[in-house]
């Protein structure tokens, strides 16, 4: 019951941060769809994804408004009303469309289907001594993709860097 | 099941915001908004009803754990969305240098 209420309250915030104009109230608000999305984490068992969320949320607030903040924006208008509205309406029909067939294949909320992680939790704690199970996974049975996690955050970091940098850029006005 | 829809329409939300806003932050919160859609989604599937968090405990039966396989692959998922944000913002950031405006049709000249 929590949940749906938490649910609800991370969609009622997404749309106040989808339609509010100013871009700073827009980025609290996502940050509130966020934080709602740590706690729904915490409810769902999964505390390493809440307190992960908490910290990745933060960051990404303390980026965003650092986007936003002292730029003076004008009111962006609407050009092309009709076709931006019917292309998304079409992408949003595709979807549900999608969603629609894909519901019922779905297993029922609160039984999953665990034919790949029962071997895990199974023999997780002879093979690699972990007791907590998610940490077995992401640092021993699937340990490349960690590796390859790493990999994109070192590429980001440096994409970040060679956009950002100031020195060496020629022709600055 | 209404988990599911709620989440579903979460993530039209965040669809809706990527289609149809002209501003480039307003593109990047739906598609923050997005990733929480499709994170949440994983987490739902694997979620099991009573169950507990998946760490091993002496008084514990092992059959009542929630799924701890989306869990590894959601964490993963939520740190490599925070350096895709993070690379978006430094974009846009030399765009309103450049151009002095986020909105998207104003920027076009693609100029070197």
């Amino acid at each position: 019951m929590e949940l749906k209420l938490l649910l609800l309250f991370m969609v009622l915030a997404a749309i106040a941060a989808v339609q509010i104009k100013d871009l700073l109230s827009s980025v609290i608000a996502v940050g509130a769809v966020g934080l709602g999305l740590s706690l729904a984490f915490l409810i769902l068992k999964a505390p390493d994804l809440a307190i992960t969320q908490l910290v990745v949320e933060i960051l990404c607030l303390i980026i965003l408004i650092r986007a936003t903040i002292n730029k003076d924006l004008p009111l962006v208008r609407d050009g092309r009303w009709f076709f931006n509205t019917a292309s998304t309406l079409l992408f949003i029909a595709l979807f549900l469309i999608f969603a629609y067939f894909a519901l019922p294949e779905l297993p029922r909320f609160g039984q999953p289907i665990m034919r790949v992680a029962q071997e895990y939790i199974d023999k997780g704690l002879v093979k690699t001594g972990a007791t907590n199970i998610v940490a077995a996974i992401i640092l021993d049975f699937r340990s490349y993709d960690t590796l390859g996690e790493a990999t994109i955050l070192f590429t980001a970091v440096m994409g970040v860097l060679a956009v950002i940098r100031r020195v060496g850029r020629i022709n600055e006005k | 099941m209404i988990e599911y829809i709620l989440c579903f329409i979460l993530f039209c939300i965040g669809l809706y915001c990527v289609l149809r806003k002209r501003n480039i932050i307003k593109i990047v919160i739906g598609l923050g908004i997005v990733e929480y859609a499709v994170n949440l989604f994983f987490v739902l599937i694997g979620f099991r009803m009573h169950g507990r968090a998946p760490i091993l405990a002496k008084d514990q039966t092992i059959s009542n754990m929630v799924d701890p396989l989306p869990q590894a692959l959601v964490l993963t998922s939520i740190v490599i969305g925070l350096a895709v944000t993070a690379l978006i913002v430094a974009i846009a950031i030399r765009l309103y240098e450049k151009y002095g405006t986020f909105d998207i049709t104003k920027i076009r000249r693609l100029r070197g």
